[in-house]
């Protein structure tokens, strides 16, 4: 998109927001009239009423808090199995030739559904959970770290041999700096994965944190409970997607 | 780089050395499973031989309860993508064609994009059911999202040359969006689906796992419950061949798109 005038921008912002802020008004509405079934849909009001009531009840704090250990376990397991493979495999370049179309295959592939699989093998514990985000994230940051490296210039890596670098100081003063922007792309979309399965896994075995919250509160058919978490969980991600992108703005300009 | 010159020297030779190099690792794989499976270390059963995987994949293909399931979630699957790449191509489209409208809609799309869509599950059992309806909802719900992200950027790409032709000859908008819009966006809406493809498979097999009595995600579920590991095995095999299948044929679909146009 191009740069606009501010007031479009702000005209446009306006837009959004109302439109959302009048359809709440409007579904609120339509629930007092009961031509919403008011046991489908619970009243807006009561589900921003319900948000500090599960904050005070259902130990919030600590949910996010395991949610973001998993995730975090997952993360250290992706930047050094994930970065670590494409470096082999980028290394090693037959055995790139021989798998690079297995593993974007993969890519595609539904590995979250081996969760059963999973919890077979690692139990109903947050390992599980971690190993799950992790699996499913893994093929995209492998391809995006053989992207980056694969796509350094030229010019750069004759550089360093004209300077007489060995393979190893050519790696970490020149490869690897000129591919981090791309690798870290590949992290991002990797996290976002991760922590897309990680809540995902946590609902669907019912253990661990914000996934589970979001379970127990559907199955106590606590209506406006449930809407509140999903939303306080949205709300989760989309901030987290966010952080994501500022890092990965912040982070183009070194290269 | 100096690899490439070698390459593009002797390819015979160099692809051959790759082909080896393919069977060793499965050969390699299937070995290291063979031997896990017959040490003993693991829970019975945990590691199947390949033997019992073989023949338990057998006796699901042979199986007419797992066709029944199969069409369940293909069934599925199908009005999933269908509702919700539908929704999200005229979404896509109007937000694409629009600038200011996309600069107040598109941020909660661009954001609720990346959210875990099974997390909706128990909304959507409300709404639609516990049946089928919840699955499609599932499945439409996750691909509604990258759809319409992807139509609406393809949709800024396309050449204004062409846009300008379509004005000039005073289209209407429906003419335009027929006539210019779709035959432009054939590859950016190829690629969505495919994209929504794999996300709807993955949004509504995890619905099944979770609350269903038939189906692919169903039988996986069930497979763990009764600890039927090699069905498991054979069942996940199979979902992945039709998973990476599928994505397989668009992929070739949108690469004869782009051979066309260019």
């Amino acid at each position: 998109m191009t740069r606009r005038r501010p007031l479009a921008a702000l005209a446009a912002g306006v837009l959004g927001i109302g439109t959302l802020a009048t359809v709440l008004v409007a579904i609120e509405a339509l629930i007092r009239a009961t031509i919403i079934n008011p046991f489908v849909v619970p009243l807006p009001s009561a589900v921003v009423a319900a948000i500090p009531r599960i904050f005070a009840e259902e130990n919030v704090g600590h949910r996010f808090w395991q949610t973001a250990q998993e995730a975090i376990w997952a993360s250290a397991l992706l930047v050094v199995i994930g970065i670590g493979v494409g470096v082999a495999l980028h290394r090693w370049r037959n055995v790139r030739l021989a798998t690079e179309t297995w593993i974007a295959a993969l890519a595609a592939a539904p590995i979250v559904l081996m969760y059963p699989l999973f919890l077979v093998i690692f139990g109903r514990s947050a390992t599980t959970i971690v190993m799950i985000g992790f699996v499913a994230a893994l093929p995209p940051v492998i391809l995006k770290t053989l992207e980056g490296l694969q796509g350094a210039r030229p010019v750069l890596i004759r550089v360093g041999r004209s300077f007489r670098l060995t393979e190893r100081q050519l790696f970490w003063k020149i490869l690897l700096p000129a591919a981090l922007p791309t690798i870290f792309v590949g992290l991002r979309l990797g996290l976002i994965f991760a922590l897309i399965n990680i809540v995902g896994v946590e609902f669907l075995i019912n253990f661990g944190g914000l996934g589970q919250l979001i379970n127990e509160l559907a199955e106590r058919y606590d209506l406006p409970g449930t809407y509140a978490a999903i939303l306080f969980v949205v709300l989760v991600s989309v901030l987290f997607f966010m952080l994501m992108e500022r890092i990965e703005r912040w982070l183009r300009p070194m290269s | 780089m100096a690899a490439t010159h070698v390459l593009t020297a002797a390819p015979a030779a160099g692809t051959r050395r790759v082909l080896w190099l393919r069977i060793a690792i499965v050969a390699g794989i299937l070995i290291a499973w063979q031997a896990l499976a017959m040490s003993g270390w693991l829970f019975r059963d945990v590691v199947p031989s390949l033997a019992t995987i073989a023949a338990s994949l057998v006796r699901l293909l042979g199986d007419p309860a797992f066709y029944a399931n199969l069409g369940v979630t293909l069934s599925e699957i199908a009005v999933a993508l269908l509702v919700g790449g539908v929704t999200g191509v005229v979404v896509g489209l109007v937000l694409g064609a629009h600038p200011f409208l996309a600069r107040a809609y598109e941020p909660f799309i661009y954001y609720l994009g990346p959210t875990p869509k099974i997390i909706f599950f128990p909304i959507m059992i409300m709404w639609f059911g516990v049946g089928a309806g919840s699955k499609i909802a599932m499945g439409a719900l996750s691909c509604f999202f990258p759809i319409a992200i992807s139509i609406a950027a393809g949709m800024r790409q396309i050449e204004p040359v062409l846009v300008r032709v379509g004005r000039s000859f005073r289209a209407s908008p429906l003419q335009m969006t027929t006539k210019i819009y779709l035959p432009a966006m054939r590859q950016p809406i190829i690629n969505g689906v495919r994209l929504g493809l794999g996300i709807a498979i993955i949004g509504t097999l995890l619905a099944e796992t979770k609350l269903s009595n038939k189906g692919l995600g169903y039988l996986i579920i069930q497979a763990y419950a009764v600890f039927d590991m090699p069905k498991m095995y054979a069942l996940l095999i199979l979902l992945f061949v039709i998973a990476i299948g599928a994505n397989a044929l668009i992929g070739g679909l949108a690469g004869r798109a782009a051979r066309g146009r260019g």
